[in-house]
Order: structure tokens, then C-alpha cells, then sequence
């Protein structure tokens, strides 16, 4: 590809990616939503999490197991329980890293 | 860091502060994630510059990866951008969601603030401004520290993919999806965000499996905040 329609590419991705993060903030801006919508978006950022979070660690490598080769699946569960008890970001972050690591490392 | 808003006084430069402290996940996932992203750009032969470029005006991390591929692939560049916009068409969900919690900034600062809105700042975001007041310092900060990580990483990545380290002996591609469980258990409180989550999760990897690999996490989403939202609402009734 030329080096100038590779330019124009990196554009165009930029322009379709930034018209969705932003034509709903204004278009709402100063609005008043109704009830129903509102219930919606409040259920947007758990539904979002999980649909972006289960085929990481349901199907890793594009097929679904649940399998001890399946280490992001097995390490969700610490990472959890980590994450409940803790009530922080970063404690369950390493918790879920070092026992990938670990698993790694001891070779399962 | 200095805070640039109207009071200098000691609060707004705090605000700052705490911005990059909160980002200090994100940053972890960012850097090991973008340096893949810097690596496999140069495999597919974009330029430092470009690799840098598309950091800096997409920012977009599964996006600018798929994209990248295409890239290699020497896909045509309206495949790429058909590709890209399908892809981070989620976001479109994110900017209204998080809209009611910054309703009442200036149209300059929505518009920035859209800019670096990705699944991980939306999540944290969103996490915080449900525990505590909304501060803008912190919010921008908190943007800006994840998009610095970002191109960093990025930019090493290319730079040195020539001589291609892993990240799996150190964990460093689990950081997302743990970060992703963190989040998760943070932001529920009700039985029917449980329903969201888990319908929403359901349907996403059913709709993977099912070879809709761009518009899983989109439609999923869709299905499980409806759910979430319908049982929320007749629970009311």
C-alpha cells in the first residue's frame, strides 16, 4: 500500500471511531431521557463488561472450554473472589496475573 | 502535574493526581497491549510513524489490532475503516451511558472528553462516578495518563519489534481480562445488573460461536442491558 493511501486509511479509522464516542454526548446534551431509556443505559456498563469479558476467558483461543488448559478461565476465579474481598482494581489485577504466571511458569 | 482549571487552589491539583493514580491499571494493561499492537504493526509493514499516528488520532485497542491484520493482509483501505467502525460501534452505547453522569459540561469538553473514551476509561469511569462525585480533572486525567500509556507502548513496540520479546512469561495479557472482573464486581449492586451481566456475557459468547466475531459484544450488550433494564423496571412495578 502506498505510503499516502495508508495515511488517508489511518484517517478514515480515526473519523468512524470518534463519531460514535461523540454524536451521543451532544446529541443528548440538555435533554431530559425517559425512564425506560435511562433503566437502559444504567444497564449498559455491566452488560458491556461481560459481553467483552466471556469470550476471554470462556473461549481464549476461539473455541469455548472449560478444560484446565483453559488458564484465563481458572484464574477468573481468584481474580474474582480478589476483586469482591478486596473492593479494589489493582489487588485483583495481580492476583489474576500471578496466577497466570505461576500456572505458566510451573508448566500446566 | 499542575491543574488547569479555574481554581489552582490545592484540590484541582490533587484531582490531577488522583486521574493518574486511578489510571495505574489501565496503564499496566496499556503498555504490554500496546507494545504487541507497536510489534505486530511493524510485522504487517506500517512505519513507526504510521504505528504512532494511528495511536494517537484512533485509539482504539482491539480495533487498531484487527486493523492491523487487514493491513497485512492488503485488505482494501474502505474494508479497513468498514471494519474499524464496525468494531468500535460500542462505543456509540458507552458515549450515551456515560452521558447523564457529565450532562451538564461545556460542548468543547464532551468533545474531548470523547476522544479517549475506550472500553477501559469508559469502564473506570463509569465505576467511579457511581462512588463519588464527578471531578473533571480527574476524569481528563485519568483519560490522558491511558492514552500517553498507549502510544508509549505502542511506539516501543515498533521500535523494537525487530527483536520481538513475549508478554505471556509475565502475565502482562491477563491484566485486561482481570481488570475486566475488577470492574465488573465494582459496578454491581443490584440484582438486575447481575441479569445484564450474565445475559449480556451469555449472548455475546453465543453470538461469537455462532461466527459473528465483529458484532458480538455490540448485540450482546444491547440484550443484556434491555434484560437488565426490563427486570430493574418490573421489579419496580
Amino acid at each position: 500500500m502506498e505510503e499516502s493511501v495508508i495515511l488517508l486509511t489511518i484517517i478514515g479509522m480515526a473519523a468512524v471511531t470518534y463519531v460514535p464516542r461523540l454524536v451521543p454526548l451532544l446529541a443528548l446534551s440538555g435533554k431530559k431521557l425517559p425512564p425506560a431509556v435511562t433503566a437502559w443505559l444504567r444497564h449498559v456498563p455491566p452488560a458491556v463488561l461481560a459481553a467483552m469479558l466471556l469470550p476471554l476467558i470462556l473461549m481464549p483461543d476461539g473455541a469455548l472450554t472449560l478444560g484446565f488448559d483453559n488458564r484465563f478461565f481458572w484464574a477468573a476465579l481468584p481474580t474474582f473472589f480478589a476483586a469482591v474481598l478486596s473492593k479494589s482494581l489493582f489487588i485483583p489485577v495481580m492476583i489474576g496475573m500471578l496466577v497466570v504466571i505461576v500456572w505458566r511458569w510451573v508448566g500446566g | 502535574m499542575v491543574g488547569k482549571g479555574k481554581f489552582l487552589g490545592k484540590r484541582t491539583d490533587l484531582a490531577w493526581l488522583r486521574g493518574v493514580i486511578a489510571a495505574v491499571p489501565i496503564v499496566l494493561g496499556y503498555l504490554p497491549v500496546g507494545f504487541a499492537f507497536g510489534v505486530l504493526a511493524q510485522k504487517a509493514g506500517l512505519s513507526i510513524f504510521h504505528t504512532l499516528l494511528m495511536s494517537v488520532v484512533v485509539f482504539a485497542g482491539s480495533a487498531q489490532l484487527i486493523a492491523v491484520g487487514l493491513f497485512a493482509a492488503n485488505l482494501a483501505p474502505i474494508s479497513i475503516i468498514l471494519t474499524t467502525f464496525i468494531v468500535n460501534l460500542r462505543h456509540l452505547l458507552f458515549s450515551a451511558a456515560i452521558f447523564p453522569h457529565i450532562a451538564e459540561w461545556r460542548k468543547g469538553e464532551l468533545a474531548g472528553f470523547a476522544y479517549e473514551l475506550t472500553d477501559e476509561t469508559f469502564a473506570l469511569h463509569t465505576t467511579r462516578f457511581q462512588m463519588q462525585a464527578v471531578e473533571k480533572g480527574e476524569a481528563f486525567a485519568i483519560n490522558l495518563t491511558s492514552h500517553l500509556a498507549w502510544i508509549i507502548g505502542s511506539g516501543l513496540g515498533a521500535m523494537t519489534g525487530h527483536l520481538v520479546a513475549e508478554v505471556e512469561p509475565f502475565g502482562l495479557d491477563y491484566v485486561l481480562p482481570a481488570m475486566f472482573i475488577a470492574l465488573l464486581v465494582m459496578q454491581i449492586k443490584q440484582n438486575s445488573e447481575v441479569w445484564a451481566a450474565v445475559m449480556g456475557g451469555l449472548a455475546s459468547v453465543a453470538l461469537s460461536l455462532l461466527g459473528l466475531a465483529q458484532w458480538h459484544v455490540i448485540i450482546g450488550t444491547v440484550i443484556g442491558a434491555a434484560f437488565g433494564a426490563w427486570i430493574g423496571l418490573w421489579k419496580k412495578a
